[in-house]
């Protein structure tokens, strides 16, 4: 029984000395700015496409859904407002994680997994840099930069998709939405949506690197280190995404 | 100790081992300035752990690892650049970094390593400088991916002796090319060495490899290699070692080598043509 919980045990000691070491080397000289700003290029600019799709189709089909049951009430007037709550809570932070996780946790588990498979980690080595400095904590980095701006684009564009709905297809007054959805935010629900990218952009990139680093057995084995962790990111998220609830909905 | 030079490389009782597996298990040896060490095994025999032991890449299990009179075991990773950046390593797939250019890859070690101290402005010299000893001046702006496998072999050589340093180890330089090839890398290691005095350190599965090491020197006014007589390179020897897994069974200089009776050592050496 031990022995099997060895090997997970074992692996999160391993995760958590590598965000360890990537926190670390943040205020470590040298600094790659070349390859921060490369990776945010690749993370934030990169995944704008789609966070923006996910975000405005998922903005249009709550308005939708949420419509006809608040129709059944005649409170079809607070339409922004739940879309807006639930967008800037939930949906925003978690779905563009999802799809962050999705584009580059395994992107770069595959990366730094064929630099693995192919010695170039060791020559880095072995030619005088870290790979952790040179790899990683860029790209920890760069997440943590863009995955909170990416957030906010797609509960802007999400609130947006809702309003398209509401406008064209239910007829409502462009002021009333746009009004409810503004006033029905708290701070409390711009906090917790603004907490949770940082927290999912060490999940995002942290697992990604994880994987791609002690990836080992050939090509097979890079296939397979980036199917865990997209696999290990997107579970993380959910249940993160649990925890943070808890904390601020037991806190307010 | 009677020997009045400091080893270059000193192994003592090292092993290796990756989750319980030994890779290899108590390995001594030392090699000295200027010495030529070819290391013969089959696959998995530990010839590749060994290397990655003398750059501190692996830390053994046990046993000790000098490199230049310091303890690699002790040192922490920081502490291991300097050292490394007096070992220039050929790495088996030759392992360029595929999203740099070939400037690009040879000029990292000056760019990255601190205690180069290569300014700026040399740096490019210096590539052009190492790509032409490789014979591979053209290839500048061009992508690993877009050369040939001797190529990329050649432009992984410059990038170990691009910061000329006193200790260079190839792990199996000549793998996977052809006669032809294989001959053509050979004689640029045989350059490397016999132009700067480098001690050389050759992890390899051909005895021929070996052979044309021992035997051959490099001629630098006529630009290429010439079988040494007797005498006229006392100061340069070869050793040869043989691993088997993970053992050193083995190590002597050719005679004694090509004398044993070991079915697994002369194996190795029947290949010889």
């Amino acid at each position: 029984m031990l022995d099997l919980l060895k090997g997970p045990v074992a692996a999160v000691q391993e995760f958590f000395i590598l965000t360890g070491q990537a926190i670390r080397n943040i205020f470590r000289t040298p600094h790659y700015g070349d390859d921060i700003a490369l990776q945010m290029d690749t993370i934030g600019v990169g995944s704008l496409g789609i966070v923006v799709m996910t975000g405005f189709f998922s903005g249009a089909v709550m308005a939708l859904q949420f419509s006809r049951t608040l129709a059944q009430y005649g409170q079809l007037g607070i339409l922004g407002k739940a879309v807006a709550i639930v967008l800037v809570r939930e949906l925003g932070p978690d779905l563009t994680a999802l799809m962050v996780a999705g584009r580059n946790s395994s992107g770069i588990a595959s990366e730094l997994g064929s630099m693995k498979v192919t010695e170039q980690i060791d020559a880095m080595r072995a030619l005088g840099t870290d790979p952790i400095q040179k790899l990683v904590t860029p790209r920890l980095l760069a997440t943590m930069l863009m995955l909170p701006v990416l957030t906010i684009i797609a509960d802007f564009v999400g609130v947006f998709g809702g309003w398209v709905v509401a406008y064209a297809s239910l007829g409502q007054p462009s002021r009333q939405y746009w009004t409810s959805a503004w006033r029905g935010l708290e701070w409390n629900d711009v906090a917790q949506g603004l907490i949770k990218p940082f927290v999912f952009a060490f999940v995002v990139s942290l697992i990604g690197c994880y994987y791609g680093l002690r990836t080992t057995g050939g090509t097979q084995g890079v296939g397979r280190a980036t199917t865990q962790a997209m696999v290990t990111a997107s579970v993380l998220i959910f249940v993160l995404t649990y925890f943070i609830a808890q904390i601020f909905v037991t806190q307010t | 100790m009677p020997e009045e030079r400091q080893p270059i490389l000193r192994f003592e009782h090292v092993a290796v081992s990756f989750d319980g597996v030994a890779a290899i298990s108590d390995v001594s040896f030392e090699a000295f300035e200027g010495e030529s060490r070819v290391i013969l095994g089959a696959m998995g025999s530990g010839k590749t752990v060994l290397l990655k032991a003398a750059l501190g890449l692996v830390k053994p299990d046990s046993g000790k690892v000098y490199v230049f009179g310091r303890d690699l075991t002790v040192l922490p990773e920081r502490g291991l650049f300097e050292v490394r950046s007096k070992i220039g390593m050929l790495f088996q797939e030759s392992a360029l970094f595929d999203s740099l250019t070939i400037e690009e890859n040879v000029a990292y070690p000056l760019v990255n390593q601190e205690s180069i101290h290569c300014p700026k402005q040399e740096v490019h010299t210096r590539v052009v400088e190492a790509l032409k000893f490789v014979e591979l001046g053209e290839t500048l702006e061009k992508f690993p991916a877009e050369l040939s496998g001797g190529m990329r072999r050649r432009a992984a050589i410059a990038r170990a002796v691009v910061t000329n340093p006193p200790l260079t180890l190839y792990d199996s330089p000549t793998a996977g090319l052809d006669p032809i090839t294989s001959h053509t890398i050979m004689a640029l290691l045989i350059k490397a060495r016999d132009v700067t005095h480098t001690t050389t350190l050759v992890v390899t599965h051909r005895y021929q490899d070996g052979n044309l090491i021992a035997n051959f020197r490099y001629n630098s006014e006529q630009g290429q290699l010439e079988p040494a007589r007797n005498g006229t390179r006392r100061d340069v020897r070869t050793t040869f070692m043989v691993m088997q897994e993970g053992r050193l069974v083995f190590e002597g200089d050719q005679t004694r080598l090509e004398a044993s009776t070991d079915p697994y050592i002369s194996k190795f050496v029947k290949h010889h043509t």
